[in-house]
């Protein structure tokens, strides 16, 4: 019989005692989070405000060390934290809250991996073209050891077919962090509007959208916060590494979903053709985009198998899983909608896979 | 100590589960049959108002190319609501939705025999069909071994578990019971359960269902059972004979009546469809298991209470018939027929068409 790897464990009903006491109305507890220096990792630390935040610019620029996520040197650290996007907090509750910031060096300068900065201008640009996004989260959940959640020690689980969409403790690993993190996502107003069990066992995907703009990197990366802490609480791991078991099991990506207004409207599908046309011609910038590290992590999940398209080749069809982008069928019916396309990895950065859908659409950059 | 996919402390659960959930914010768990015919698979979607009726739900898709249903290059297949019920594991507004599979080109799936039984069952109306079914089932550990039996081993001969009460009796009451309250809930027409022969087995019945509700009831049952032993950690599976030797199987008894069998004198209406049924015996078999007959071979042997897969019988209180009658129906001169042979595994939609459009369609 197979046996949880729980780092760490600590009982959380002991944690209810505390998370019960009153808190005054002016000791609000604000969790600042962002986006480290790997361009995937996530950071967080919390402040007492003295009022109740009601827009990001209610909480004040702070600062953190550089050093200690692979964001500056030691002998000149201080970074500074600008939250951007304010959401509840469904750990703490009451008025506490969760603000997702932007990371500018000391000398104000965007960071590195700080991408929402070049985004945000973008999406104001064009936002006459009222741009919609959503995006297909996958991501597979660990034990403790770094082995997938409810695989055999030792060995693997049967060969994909019944687990996606499935139901059964012998289909599903890991439910519970699914659900939680669904209930987490709603009360804190993250635009969360889908989920289901993927094809290989212990791999999920939610989606987030239809959001505007800017606001597809902001609810993503909320997203992903959430998940990380609701699975911190249950001991289990996240990785949005895009293919963490070789052979024959399924990769994990970020099928990015675009539309603009005019694709939305009878005629579409005209517009559609036309985006199509312009990001075959730029197939290796957007790969490089498409994952922190230049391509060099969807490399090995984009093999044109396991409903991926080939790294190499642009393409693009119908209800089509092997292409690179696919029109849902759907679409191609009603003449109007929305295009798919799957190949960010799983671990992008949403600001970075968005604003280049935007500058070779829209922009013809 | 904890199994392999068990992340424990169902108590953390309750913390998220307790969360305000906004009023626009619903979420709506789509489950369908997949292309095994028996796989129940489902996926959730976030709708911005409480659906009332089926079709307040959206239209969907989903990949078919992963549930056997379709190849990769062509793999979107369509979700079409159909029956609306109360979401028990996640509470308040939210639904759960049964839907009919539908290809690309709008027909339906190969497994959707919704389509065709609620057509039949449309045209028969008037006669009011009732069904109940009785669903066995075997619970089965993380390792595929009967749940509760003894590793690497057989529990002693049946004959104590049936309706049995105690530790040494029946193994995972906790499951039957979280099931038939989540039904309660859900809406679903359960109707009773009691443990079976073979330790480890149990049944719920559903019904009386009027028409095409028999297979929407059931289908949902259905995912409740698998989603309530998931939480368990356990394996529900519906196979019909899961223990080769002397261990009963697990069938899908369906009982039926139209309203002249249950007005006086409808033990003449009962005779006159089991001489239909018994013209009729191969086209049965072929629908009342997922593969035409090859599952209920191996449990419709003439032992263990089943009748041989081979003939067609049918007697008063005999439960190693095809059709049994029983006793308190042939003393009061009405009431309905048992059809003992569907298998555990069968699509509840099958069976019902094919009972209306022998017995009542004369096809």
């Amino acid at each position: 019989m197979t046996s949880r790897v729980v780092s760490g464990e600590t009982d959380k009903s002991v944690m209810q005692r505390y998370m019960t006491l009153p808190q005054s109305s002016d000791a609000v507890m604000v969790e600042y989070f962002w986006i480290d220096g790997t361009g995937e990792g996530v950071r967080s630390k919390g402040r007492t405000l003295s009022t109740e935040p009601k827009k990001p610019e209610d909480c004040p620029v702070w600062n953190f060390d550089g050093s200690s996520t692979y964001q500056s040197e030691g002998t000149n650290s201080d970074m500074y934290l600008v939250p951007v996007a304010l959401f509840r907090d469904p750990f703490r509750l009451g008025n506490n809250k969760l603000v997702l910031c932007e990371v500018l060096k000391y000398n104000k300068v965007p960071a590195e991996t700080n991408n929402r900065h070049t985004c945000v201008k973008v999406m104001e640009k064009i936002k006459s073209t009222k741009p919609w996004f959503g995006i297909e989260q996958e991501y597979s959940l660990m034990d403790g050891d770094g082995y997938p959640l409810g695989w055999p020690k030792n060995g693997y689980p049967g060969p994909q077919g019944p687990y996606y969409c499935g139901v059964g403790s012998n289909k599903v690993f890991g439910r519970d962090i699914v659900e939680a993190h669904y209930r987490a996502c709603l009360y804190a107003g993250v635009k969360i509007c889908g989920c289901n069990a993927e094809v290989m066992p212990a791999q999920w995907e939610f989606q987030v959208g239809p959001c505007e703009g800017i606001e597809m990197g902001d609810h993503l990366w909320a997203a992903r916060y959430l998940l990380h802490r609701v699975a911190e609480d249950f001991g289990v791991v996240i990785t949005l590494d895009p293919k963490p078991i070789s052979g024959n099991w399924n990769g994990a990506g970020a099928h990015t979903n675009y539309s603009t207004e005019a694709m939305r409207k009878p005629g579409g599908l005209a517009i559609m053709e036309e985006a199509i046309t312009k990001l075959s011609k730029k197939h290796d910038e957007h790969i490089r985009a498409y994952d922190p590290n230049q391509g060099a992590d969807n490399s090995r999940r984009l093999t044109g198998r396991h409903e991926t398209s080939s790294i190499k080749d642009f393409s693009a069809g119908v209800a089509n899983r092997g292409a690179s982008i696919r029109i849902p069928r759907q679409v191609a019916e009603d003449g109007y909608g929305y295009l798919e396309d799957r190949r960010p990895s799983s671990n992008c950065d949403p600001y970075s896979v968005t604003e280049i859908i935007i500058r070779t659409t829209l922009l013809d950059e | 100590m904890t199994h392999g996919n068990d992340t424990g402390n169902k108590q953390l659960m309750e913390k998220y589960l307790g969360l305000a959930q906004p009023d626009d914010g619903i979420m709506c768990e789509y489950i369908w049959i997949d292309g095994t015919g028996e796989g129940i698979r489902s996926k959730c979607r976030t709708v911005y108002e409480e659906p009332k009726k089926p079709t307040d739900c959206p239209i969907w898709n989903f990949d078919g190319s992963s549930t056997y249903q379709a190849e990769g290059s062509n793999s979107d297949m369509y979700l079409y609501p159909c029956a609306i019920f109360s979401d028990p594991f996640r509470g308040g507004k939210n639904k759960l939705v049964l839907c009919e599979v539908f290809k690309y080109n709008k027909k339906p799936a190969e497994t959707n025999r919704r389509k065709s039984c609620n057509e039949v069952m449309e045209r028969a109306k008037a006669t009011v069909p009732w069904f109940g079914i009785e669903q066995e089932y075997t619970l089965l550990d993380y390792d595929g071994h009967p749940f509760g039996w003894p590793k690497n081993g057989f529990p002693g001969p049946q004959g104590p578990y049936y309706c049995g009460v105690g530790a040494n009796k029946v193994y995972g009451r906790d499951i039957v019971e979280a099931h038939y309250r989540a039904c309660l809930y859900a809406g679903v027409q359960i109707a009773g359960c009691n443990a079976e022969v073979m330790p480890a087995q149990w049944e719920f019945q559903v019904g009386p269902c009027e028409g095409i509700k028999m297979g929407d009831h059931l289908w949902i049952a259905r995912y409740i059972l698998h989603r309530v032993a998931e939480d368990f950690g356990i394996v529900v599976t519906l196979d019909p004979k899961p223990m080769e030797g002397d261990w009963n199987g697990a069938g899908a008894h369906c009982n039926y009546s139209t309203e002249a069998m249950r007005n006086d004198g409808g033990v003449k209406e009962i005779e006159k469809a089991i001489e239909k049924l018994s013209k009729h015996h191969v086209r049965h078999i072929k629908a009342y298991d997922p593969r035409e007959g090859k599952d209920n071979e191996r449990r419709l042997t003439g032992h263990h209470e089943t009748s041989s897969i081979h003939d067609f019988s049918a007697g008063v209180a005999n439960r190693g018939s095809s059709i049994r009658i029983p006793r308190q129906v042939a003393e009061d001169g009405k009431g309905y027929l048992e059809d003992r042979r569907p298998s555990s595994n069968c699509d509840p939609y099958a069976v019902t068409e094919v009972l209306v459009r022998t017995t009542v369609l004369d096809e």
